[in-house]
């Protein structure tokens, strides 16, 4: 395939022996998973939202390419200008295009992965557009020049000293406090002037409305609601899959997202826009545009079971609950979506051949499938990625591009040697003869043994036991 | 950018779209809202959750009556110190406070002209807002806001407090039944909120902090 594999294994390496960065991941997650549990503490209640938000999920991808073309025609209707990128640069261009039309020279962005699915900042840079981040997570990341390491709380692996230190080297104005509340108000200074006098604000979607043509913003900050307000020009990113079919659909989900997210009943704001500003409105944008992303969703969409990632709301509980990922951090996943949902869906994305190992930073515990409140089989698909690297298709990108000869023989041998009982008696009694000399550095072997003890194999086998108590071979 | 290009592209998706479903069909399990429609409080009981809820993310309360609201408003914005207060005139409850309101109160303030003429004032003038609101949310504790060109949407975003008017027989249980019973999905405004507290963040280390892009204070008139 050409393309170099990002090494995964490597920067969890590096990750793990960072201790600061571990307690900060673990005395937040351990924070999220507690309050979590809270909110959904009525198992009976809890049981019937997600069963309810897993349908309306599964309805609207049943529905999809009708559903966006009607979302198009409510969108345009009520003057939201629809345009459609298959992939991100595509999208990129076509933001850019806009920028240019009205001449902007600074955009003000609320939270949006699909963005940074996009690289979109830096692709504004290279333009000479000042794209600042401003939900306050994101703009600490953004100064750090950084990139989020987790979906819902960006700067989650930074605690308070380093954000400190941060906005003192970055910021004119900024004293050093470890003050959470003056932080934040020094952030609210800076930013209120650039929500003032951007040229246009940039947002994505949690959820778009088929029925209505409407989009909805969870958010707590309210710059969100700034972003999509004050800048004459409002541009909302979205992934194909965040479109539902009725405004009735928006609650329960919401109430899944939030809850799941950062266990709160509600976030302080919700958001719903229908239209640019209409005659006689003193204020909200003149224009608004939804950009409407593929980059390899249909692709995904068009695998039976794969295309169950696609019922993802972004809730990040998965992140939360990951013994790998609260572990290693989001960083060293390198990737937009970090954590199950990411190594399930970055692979489809970017192919196996690049994003290969994410399936493999799994233990197939479970724990995400349990709490996803859309029940996403998030392991199953784990499994099935896993299987795909290893065989020629073309259901998903570089499917076949990790198999290994060596790796195919090993399974050969193994299955002969389960299926004949003279192989398998011949491999177990020369294991228990000679498994104990064989050294720890034998290719393969070595593969185990770097971080693990060698197993120890007993001087007779299970079979010769049994025989000698009078249990008879089959 | 060629012209052809955008249009190639929304063909190209559908489609592939069209044509993923299509080979694999999927039918998805019905929903079930019985339980949002069965999440029900006692029209008494209603008011006092939305406290509960609301006060527990800092939000403030102001009891008063149909007949002292305005005088009301005064007295707690007085005691507070507000400079000055955003209002729209064309409202019934915009009348009520201009025609009410008196000397050595903060200075009531129009918000009458498009926001480009507007906007320095509005972002570093302006100490508060007050906005009506179409009732609140039991389940979540959240005010349901529609902006209009009378308030319009920066009312209750850009002034450091927000004052908004609740009645007290305005209640719903849940979102849903708001939505439902007033058949929003007939038509939408251009901005529909959920509010459920004064601006907050908790991305410095999970430490809550309020005021952070929108309001620091977000008051509830409730009027009885």
């Amino acid at each position: 395939m050409g393309e170099t594999s990002v090494n995964f294994a490597k920067a969890s390496t590096t990750a793990l022996q960072d201790p600061q960065l571990r307690a900060n991941f673990r005395r937040a997650m351990d924070g999220l998973m507690s309050k979590r549990a809270v909110q959904f503490a009525d198992s009976k209640e809890w049981n019937a939202v997600r069963a309810l938000g897993a349908s309306v999920r599964l309805r609207a991808l049943s529905k999809l390419p009708e559903l966006l073309e009607k979302l198009e025609a409510n969108c345009t209707r009520n003057g939201i200008q629809v345009h459609w990128a298959s992939t991100t640069d595509e999208a990129n261009a076509i933001v850019l295009s806009i920028m240019q039309r009205v001449n902007a020279k600074l955009v003000v962005k609320g939270k949006s992965m699909v963005s940074e699915e996009m690289h979109l900042n830096a692709f504004l840079e290279q333009h000479g557009i000042e794209s600042l981040e401003s939900d306050l997570g994101e703009y600490i990341v953004q100064l750090d020049e950084a990139m989020p390491s987790h979906i819902i709380m960006p700067a989650i692996h930074m605690n308070t000293k380093q954000i400190a230190h941060l906005f003192k080297q970055k910021i004119k104005e900024a004293e050093y406090t470890e003050d959470v509340a003056q932080l934040t108000d020094l952030a609210r200074r800076v930013l209120r002037k650039k929500f003032a006098t951007a040229d246009v604000g940039i947002s994505g979607v949690n959820m778009a409305v088929a029925e209505t043509g409407t989009l909805c913003l969870v958010e707590n900050e309210g710059n969100g609601r700034m972003s999509t307000t004050v800048p004459p020009v409002h541009i909302a990113v979205m992934g194909l899959e965040k479109v539902v079919e009725k405004l009735e659909d928006v609650p329960p989900v919401i109430s899944l997202l939030t809850r799941s997210a950062t266990a709160q009943p509600i976030t302080t704001y919700v958001n719903m826009i229908s239209s640019p500003r209409k005659e006689g409105e003193k204020d909200g944008p003149r224009e608004i545009h939804l950009v409407i992303l593929d980059n390899g969703r249909s692709s995904i969409y068009a695998d039976e079971e794969l295309r169950n990632t696609l019922r993802c709301i972004r809730c990040g509980a998965c992140m939360n609950h990951c013994p790998v990922y609260t572990k290693v951090g989001g960083h060293a996943y390198e990737a937009p979506y970090p954590g199950p949902i990411g190594s399930i869906l970055v692979p489809q994305m970017e192919g196996l051949a690049k994003r290969g190992e994410l399936p493999h930073a799994c233990t197939m515990c479970n724990a995400c499938v349990e709490i996803c409140p859309v029940k996403i089989p998030i392991v199953e698909i784990m499994g099935r990625l896993r299987a795909e690297a290893v065989h020629p298709g073309d259901s998903v990108k570089g499917a076949g591009s990790r198999a290994s000869k060596a790796e195919a023989m090993v399974w050969k041998g193994w299955s002969m040697t389960y299926a004949s009982p003279l192989a398998y008696r011949f491999a177990t009694g020369l294991l228990a003869k000679l498994g104990n000399a064989a050294p720890t550095s034998l290719p393969l072997l070595k593969e185990w043994t770097n971080v693990r003890a060698k197993p120890r194999f007993a001087s007779r086998t299970l079979h010769d036991l049994a025989r000698e108590k009078g249990i008879p071979d089959v | 950018m060629s012209e052809a290009r955008p249009t190639d592209s929304r063909n190209a998706i559908l489609g592939k779209l069209r044509a993923g479903r299509d080979a694999h069909p999927l039918t998805p399990p019905e929903s079930d809202f019985t339980v949002l429609r069965d999440k029900r409080w006692a029209p008494s009981e209603r008011l006092d959750r939305i406290k509960t809820m609301m006060e527990a993310v800092h939000t403030e309360f102001l009891e008063t009556t149909e007949a002292d609201w305005p005088t009301a408003v005064q007295d707690f914005l007085k005691a507070q110190g507000t400079r000055t207060l955003l209002y729209g005139t064309a409202t019934e409850a915009g009348q009520r406070l201009a025609a009410s309101w008196t000397e050595g109160g903060p200075e009531l303030v129009p918000y009458d002209g498009p926001v480009e003429t507007f906007k320095e004032r509005l972002f570093d003038g302006i100490d508060a807002g007050i906005t009506t609101t179409l009732g609140a949310i039991a389940d979540t504790g959240s005010l349901i806001v529609w902006p209009t060109p009378e308030e319009p949407r920066l009312m209750s975003l850009v002034p450091h407090m927000h004052l908004a008017l609740l009645r007290a027989d305005q209640l719903y249980d849940t979102f849903w039944q708001a939505m439902t019973e007033n058949r929003w999905a007939d038509g939408m405004p251009t901005n529909a909120l959920l509010i459920s507290g004064p601006s907050k963040t908790a991305d410095i280390e999970q430490t809550l902090a309020y005021g952070v892009h929108g309001p620091k204070r977000l008051v509830v008139v409730v009027i009885r």
